[in-house]
């Protein structure tokens, strides 16, 4: 062959092989719409959102969401040692207690990496529950905890096979797992309310478990919250503090001028406050909205708080909290979030950091603070000794902003609302939902209350809000927002264009109810018959508008179109309500417009006892079932 | 030769006169009431969870540790006051608990309920609850369910899907290899977990009043209870009870066994061979050869222990202490000793060497 030939044929499987590992490096990555509605594939940033330092201090760990690897850095010089490829949607990690491997969840695959940290190489990947979100080693590493976000609970591994153990029950949403110190119980928050009655306060909790028997053995409840974080504990375990959100739902949103919508608050632990209390980290115009992750420093001087909305890290004194919690009156409601003042009496500083900052790493002598900034792709290191960011580090990423990005960081900042409280994702934690019921419009106490929907996979299911008010996104996100949530100026015509971009290209999550191919189970199979049905059991034929096939039809499920499903309450303004969208209905309970419904099966037990919302009334109980079933796989 | 056979009678029947009876567990029964504690003395069903014990009574979910009672109830997320029964998930310790008005699950102190209107429970009447593996086995008023905690599905067996006439199911029993209900009126349904079929276990003379045909099959339709324990199934109704080692049967009638009474509310099995019969005329105790049965005396209410050996001859023994009533409907197990559920309060069975 001659050498020319040669030459040429060389260039081209080089080429050929070049583009074979480019489509083998895009492969599998999250694929988002753009404006119009085509996919297209992220832009290959590298959103990280947590962050782990090596035992010895001499690496960090970097949890990088988007481009779906653990990015892994010398810290003393912040170049990359290696980027390691891991599963769908990474959302946590930790290291063993002897830091010889490194566990990470992938919240999209629904499994666990297993990497050796001596080889930087992914060594095992196995099967946990729906949507893990954390993981932690017990200290004798004979066991792995896995917190499953979809599936409420704790997965018990063996931590040598991978094989699971059991399950214990946690929160709704559960999410993050911390160890105490001396590693004999498991801390698990969670992120969506435990159901409660409808229109009360939410519940949510911290479940404990004995690490030792991997059993639950206490549930610490936190009344009033909604959104559960991350949580620390001090060196000496006296003290243990977790980041959360309180929503003050059961009053208009439209009142963020009085007093806010939310709290963004502490629950304090442990024997150094006696008994539990909720303290604020807000002040008047300084809100620390969407607190994140927390971290105590060695010697128990200062708390470190991300606050993803506000984009700061709260540090607070704690010689001055315990001062300010044990020189007042215990509140009878163990809580001071709704005392504005109340955080100038301990927040010492409001350092400013990235778009979005999540996870935090403190090293070993406490004197630097590492703060991954998901929606920058940078690390913020802040020099603890004078509150102010030393260094910022930029992770490889593409130079330039796309729409999609700056609409995500239009989404999580805070930066719109009335003196900066809140953020979309204030409500739509992680761009989802937050499992609570809102009354959203200044028409008075207890009027129109409505369901928070999710927001996957919008395209094609307009109108908007229950009541189908709103056409289009640019109405829902712009003036809609601008009006009843932020009560300040809104976004400029780009950013909102940037928002309603990042927002339509909101991809649904994976159904954990289908089966691949398409396939049903029996179940499934009888329950999509019932969904279809055009004649009742008695041999009526049911009318068009009557058939759950007819409003919720398509592949979304729904027609788009309003309907009087019979569900209007004294409250409500009126009884036509927007057909909504069955994506991943299994996850969004409460259902109905107003929430009312705690589960899907009381959506016909309760309230449609005159089968205007669908003929249900002649089902047996085990064909409702089949029903619901059917539905889970939307 | 004449005066030998008369040294000889006189042997025999001195022998039998002082006959030792046969060796069967003794205890002393400690009572809890309202007096001490319990939220009411109608206790339907009671757990032991290694050092708790649960008491499921007509007011409430009451749970005895160190030495104190704490009580749960509607207030704290149960389905109903009345609780009929319950069951321990040994890997999570979690217990549920089958009430008069659905299911529920109680971990690490949280309640969360399943009614017949929130979730795909048959029927908020919960009689019967096991628990084995990732799956929770329920009997209800309307039909046989399970749960699947992994996926959250609920799958109802009745007259459309098993063998089943009447859905009227009293007990479960559950174990990774068979399922088995009561069913009232409808015999015994065993499920096979390896091939997921039903079979069914009826009475082969089908006669309600009378029993013609001894140990060939189920004793009586009107099952209440079943225990499957060491791939022997023992089985209580109201016209007595049976053991089946899945090729013979063993019918036990007061008229031929130490059985107390045929109308037997639960039954437990220890192992193969030995089983606990909460009757309503005492608690009785079979060893496989020999019976005992504890209880106050039907005359006079006085602590009574009686002894029957494999012969028939019954010897009472003398004892100081009974279980709180004779209407007996629940037992279980902590170590040598039982936990006896009655209609007139908790009885903690303590063994004596």
């Amino acid at each position: 062959m001659p050498p020319r030939i040669q030459t040429a044929l060389g260039m081209g499987l080089a080429v050929m092989a070049a583009a074979l590992f480019m489509a083998a490096l895009w492969r599998d990555r999250p694929v988002h719409a753009n404006a119009q509605g085509n996919e297209t594939v992220a832009q290959g940033y590298a959103s990280p959102l947590e962050v782990l330092l090596s035992p010895d201090g001499t690496r960090l760990f970097v949890l990088c969401q988007q481009s779906e690897e653990v990015r892994v850095l010398n810290t003393a010089t912040f170049t990359v040692v290696k980027n390691i490829a891991v599963g769908r949607v990474p959302r946590g990690f930790s290291l063993s207690p002897e830091g010889d491997r490194l566990f990470v969840t992938n919240s999209w695959d629904d499994t666990l990496s297993v990497i050796d940290t001596r080889t930087l190489a992914v060594v095992a990947t196995w099967p946990v529950g729906a949507e893990p979100s954390s993981v932690v080693e017990d200290r004798t590493c004979k066991r792995l905890f896995v917190a499953n976000r979809i599936s409420s609970n704790v997965a018990v591994l063996d931590a040598q096979t991978g094989t699971e153990e059991k399950r214990l029950r946690a929160g709704r949403g559960a999410s993050y797992l911390t160890p105490s110190p001396d590693g004999g119980r498991l801390y698990a928050t969670h992120i969506f309310p435990n159901p409660s009655p409808h229109r009360t306060a939410p519940e949510s909790e911290i479940t404990v478990i004995d690490t030792a028997h991997a059993v639950v053995v206490d549930r610490i409840p936190l009344h009033s919250i909604a959104g559960v974080f991350h949580l620390a504990f001090s060196a000496d375990g006296r003290l243990g503090v977790v980041a959360e959100y309180h929503p003050k739902n059961l009053v208009p949103l439209a009142h963020l001028e009085h007093g806010g919508a939310f709290a963004d608050t502490l629950t304090l632990f442990g024997a150094d406050v006696g008994k539990q209390v909720e303290i604020p980290l807000d002040e008047l115009e300084r809100y620390a909205s969407q607190p994140f992750s927390v971290a105590i420093a060695p010697d128990k001087s200062r708390i470190y708080v991300t606050c993803g909305g506000s984009e700061r890290v709260i540090v607070v004194d704690v010689p001055r909290l315990l001062h300010f919690i044990h020189s007042r009156p215990f509140p009878e409601s163990a809580s001071f979030a709704q005392n504005l003042s109340a955080s100038s009496n301990y927040v010492v500083a409001r350092i400013p950091v990235g778009h979005n900052p999540r996870g935090l790493a403190l090293n070993r002598n406490g004197q630097k603070l590492f703060v991954a900034n998901r929606l920058d792709d940078t690390i913020s290191v802040i020099d603890t000794r004078t509150n102010r960011v030393a260094s910022t580090i930029a992770l490889v990423s593409p130079k330039t902003l796309f729409e999609l990005r700056k609409g995500e960081q239009a989404f999580y900042t805070a930066r719109y609302s009335f003196q900066g409280q809140i953020g979309c994702a204030t409500c739509h934690i992680d761009s989802t939902f937050d499992g609570l019921t809102w009354d959203l419009e200044p028409d008075g106490f207890g009027r129109d209350i409505v369901d928070n929907r999710p927001i996957e996979d919008l395209k094609d299911t307009e109108p908007f809000k229950w009541n189908g008010g709103n056409p289009n996104l640019p109405t829902e996100c712009g003036p809609r927002t601008e009006k009843f949530f932020w009560r300040s100026e809104n976004y400029d015509n780009r950013t909102l264009t940037d928002l309603v971009s990042y927002v339509r290209g909101l991809p649904s999550r994976p159904n954990r109810w289908r089966l691949p191919h398409r396939e049903f189970t029996p179940a499934q199979e009888r329950g999509k018959a019932f969904f279809e049905r055009s004649v009742d059991k008695f041999g009526k034929p049911i009318p068009e508008t009557n058939r759950c096939s007819y409003c919720h039809s398509g592949p979304k499920g729904t027609n788009q179109k309003s309907f009087d499903v019979g569900t209007r309450k004294p409250a409500d303004n009126s009884g036509l309500l927007d057909t909504p969208q069955l994506t991943n209905i299994a996850l969004t309970a409460p259902y109905l417009h107003d929430g009312s419904a705690r589960s899907l099966e009381e959506i016909w037990t309760v309230f449609n006892p005159d089968d205007k919302h669908g003929r249900t009334n002649d089902l047996t109980k085990d064909e409702l079932n089949d029903l619901i079933e059917y539905l889970r796989t939307r | 030769m004449k005066k030998i056979g008369t040294i000889a009678l006189l042997l025999a029947a001195g022998t039998l006169a002082f006959a030792t009876p046969p060796k069967m567990p003794r205890y002393r029964f400690e009572i809890f009431t309202t007096a001490n504690g319990l939220p009411d003395n109608h206790v339907y069903s009671v757990l032991v969870d290694g050092d708790r014990i649960w008491a499921g009574t007509e007011n409430g979910l009451a749970v005895y540790e160190n030495q104190a009672w704490k009580t749960y109830t509607t207030k704290d997320g149960l389905a109903h006051r009345a609780v009929l029964s319950l069951a321990l998930d040994k890997r999570t310790g979690d217990v549920w608990a089958g009430t008069m008005g659905g299911l529920s699950r109680i971990s690490g102190g949280r309640i969360d309920s399943y009614t017949q209107l929130n979730s795909g429970l048959s029927n908020d009447v919960v009689y019967g609850v096991s628990v084995e593996g990732e799956n929770v086995w329920v009997a209800t008023a309307a039909g046989a369910c399970r749960l699947d905690l992994h996926t959250d599905q609920w799958t109802l067996y009745n007259e459309r899907n098993t063998p089943m006439i009447e859905i009227w199911v009293y007990g479960v029993s559950a174990t990774p290899s068979k399922v088995y209900y009561a069913v009232w009126g409808s015999g015994i349904l065993e499920y096979d977990q390896k091939t997921g079929r039903w079979d069914k276990y009826e009475d082969p003379d089908g006669e309600t009043e009378m029993v013609l045909f001894k140990d060939q099959g189920l004793i009586h339709e009107i099952t209440t209870s079943v225990s499957y324990v060491d791939n022997i199934l023992w089985a209580a109704t109201y016209f007595g009870d049976s053991r089946y080692d899945g090729r013979y049967w063993h019918n036990f009638l007061t008229k031929d066994s130490g059985l107390p009474s045929n109308f037997t509310n639960f039954i437990k099995g220890v192992d193969a061979q030995r089983a606990w019969f909460c009757t309503d005329k005492g608690l009785a105790y079979y060893d496989g050869t020999n019976w005992a049965v504890y209880r106050p005396s039907l005359k006079d209410g006085k602590p009574e222990m009686t002894v029957r050996d494999a012969q028939g001859t019954v010897t009472p023994i003398a004892v100081t202490t009974a279980p709180a009533h004779n209407y007996i409907l629940g037992i279980d197990f902590q170590g040598s000793d039982i936990w006896v559920a009655t209609a007139k309060g908790l009885s903690h069975g303590i063994l004596q060497k």
